[in-house]
């Protein structure tokens, strides 16, 4: 047995397919890109080495605008973070304690997170629509047309129009896996901290949240890093409109890339991106360590 | 992390405790807390309600006389106005292909990586492992321009293929993290008792340990499904032509030419949700438990 176990050829074979796949899809990308974002490239054979230009370009250039792409981004992961988790985690606590129709609440509350982002884009985009949408039928039929707007095509309000979607479809995400978090805290502590008279707001503080802090944790990174990769639902309602109001680092790097061909500038973005959301794990990470001392 | 176990198993063992002290404490508060649930179900449900009755729905009703109740007039034409022209039917099953593939390219890949990582003993299983468990973690955009411009080397754009490749390599990692704790609790005696038995490694991996792990592929191939499924970005950048295009792809060309005509768009919305539903009311609680699995880790 230990024999047929230690067979080095065989764990090679069992192990290669999906290292060679591995290897090839996810790692290697990651260092070409990096390669890239040193090149002047435009996909059709030209490519000269440029150092590190595309960076200074992409800082400096305003028409560009990745630092304006990179706030939005990082709003988005502030509002994530200030917004979404508190929500999930309310939400959470709340069908965490044990109540009739829980389970039928959370699938419900999951759903969105499983609808096609095209889906719920464009459902969105049919909400906000200025003449036919719900919002703005909502707010006539309630008599206040004066604050009817073109919710996506104004450039105070198309930023938040197209966050409100993306905050939302996430809060069931966060919620399911602080809910799983606040199931497996073992009855008996919250029993014996009864016991001794705390309320429910200091089980919640004392007992549930110090518990959960691992998935705590996973959900932050989760949300920040997500925040930083958003694409989906930017790209189908807005892709960036008007006037770059909406841009984000993901949706400038598809349009480096396919609108004009910058394939160099491309992977710089896309470079930098990685970097950022290691970047941000890794500090989200450490945050929360130093707080469990 | 053991809490995963933990989690995974929550729903096995609701106490008794639970409610007695539940009990006590059902008082006028307790309508406040169903009345901010009934609020945000109602927050979720309302948007995919509103796309069923406007998919069924002429532009007059959904633009003037009936903005958010029930079709007067259930116009089932929308939807095949969606399917005929928007060559829905095709997409369909592009989807499905490739949703298909992927999980079994997954299910394989992960399943023999995860024998040899958990069975067998060798020096650096654990770092491996750990190697894998990096792609959890590794965005997509990384992969983009380096894969675009292989594929177009190698003239696989707009074929199945571009989006398969990526997409399973994308699942691998959740594939191996999710088979790994469920292979790690199948006894090594049964392999002990095969190899008695003269089996070979071969013969132990399928006989033995995959037809065991049939609730890690259901975990896996749900997760890869939705993966697959729901995707936007590769498919928008590989797919060009109408003939290999998906789901997401094909809706948001259907958008810019229905851009006036909100039934037939309402109809592919439909078209393309209602697999998932379908599943997710069958299997809520396995796909939760796929979500969850991901989560520990990560």
């Amino acid at each position: 047995m230990k024999k047929l176990y230690s067979n080095k050829l065989t764990i090679i074979l069992f192990i290669l397919p999906a290292l060679l796949l591995f290897l090839l899809i996810l790692v290697a990308p990651i260092f070409i890109s990096g390669y890239y974002s040193l090149y002047d490239m435009n996909g059709f054979g030209k490519k000269a080495f440029i150092g590190l230009e595309n960076y200074g370009e992409l800082f400096t250039s305003s028409s560009i605008g990745f630092v304006k792409a990179l706030g939005n981004a990082l709003l988005l992961a502030l509002l994530s973070v200030a917004v979404q988790l508190p929500l999930a985690l309310g939400l959470a606590l709340l069908l965490g304690k044990g109540r009739k129709g829980e389970r039928g609440f959370l699938s419900i509350y999951f759903m969105p997170v499983l609808i096609s982002t095209v889906v719920i884009g464009q459902l969105w985009l049919k909400i906000y629509n200025p003449s036919y949408g719900l919002l703005n039928v909502v707010l006539r039929t309630l008599g206040l047309d004066s604050l009817t707007k073109i919710w996506l095509g104004n450039l105070h309000t198309a930023l938040g129009a197209v966050f409100v979607p993306i905050l939302w479809q996430y809060v069931g995400y966060h919620m399911l896996l602080m809910f799983a978090g606040i199931k497996s805290v073992p009855p008996e502590y919250r029993e014996a901290a009864m016991i001794d008279g705390a309320t429910e707001g200091q089980v919640n503080r004392y007992i549930v949240l110090p518990y959960i802090k691992p998935i705590l944790k996973i959900c932050t990174i989760f949300a920040v890093t997500g925040s930083l990769k958003s694409f989906d639902l930017i790209y189908v309602i807005t892709n960036g409109t008007p006037l770059h109001a909406t841009e984000v680092p993901s949706t400038l790097m598809i349009s480096m890339l396919f609108l004009r061909n910058r394939y160099g500038m491309g992977s710089t973005i896309a470079f930098l991106l990685i970097i950022l959301c290691f970047a941000f794990a890794l500090i989200i990470g450490r945050i929360f360590k130093d707080k469990e001392d | 992390m053991k809490l995963g176990d933990i989690f995974l198993n929550h729903n096995k063992k609701s106490s008794p405790q639970d409610e007695s002290f539940q009990n006590k404490r059902i008082k006028g508060k307790e309508i406040w807390v169903y009345i901010i649930f009934g609020i945000w179900a109602i927050i979720n449900l309302f948007p995919v309600y509103w796309m069923f009755t406007f998919s069924l729905k002429s532009n007059e009703e959904i633009f003037g006389t009936n903005v958010a109740g029930l079709p007067k007039e259930w116009l089932w034409s929308n939807y095949e106005t969606a399917m005929g022209s928007g060559n829905m039917g095709k997409n369909f099953l592009n989807s499905t292909l490739i949703a298909i593939v992927t999980i079994a390219i997954v299910m394989l890949f992960s399943l023999m990586a995860t024998f040899a990582l958990t069975r067998f003993i060798w020096k650096g299983r654990k770092r491996m492992n750990n190697f894998f468990m990096l792609g959890l973690t590794i965005p997509i955009h990384a992969a983009i321009v380096p894969i675009y411009v292989t594929l177009s080397k190698m003239d696989l754009i707009n074929s199945y293929l571009a989006l398969i490749i990526p997409y399973a390599a994308f699942s691998l990692a959740m594939g191996i993290l999710i088979c790994t704790g469920f292979m790690q609790e199948l006894p090594i005696d049964l392999d002990e008792a095969a190899c008695i038995d003269g089996c070979s490694t071969w013969g132990i991996f399928f006989r033995i340990i995959v037809p065991l792990m049939k609730p890690a592929v259901a975990t896996v191939s749900i997760y890869t499904f939705l993966q697959c499924w729901n995707e936007l970005m590769f498919a928008t950048i590989f797919i060009s032509d109408s003939v290999h295009k998906t789901l997401p792809v094909a809706i948001q060309a259907l958008s810019g030419t229905y851009a006036t005509n909100w039934g037939p768009i309402g109809a592919a919305l439909v078209l393309a949700t209602f697999p998932t539903i379908i599943f997710y009311v069958f299997f809520s609680k396995k796909i939760q438990d796929s979500f969850i699995a991901g989560a520990i880790k990560g």
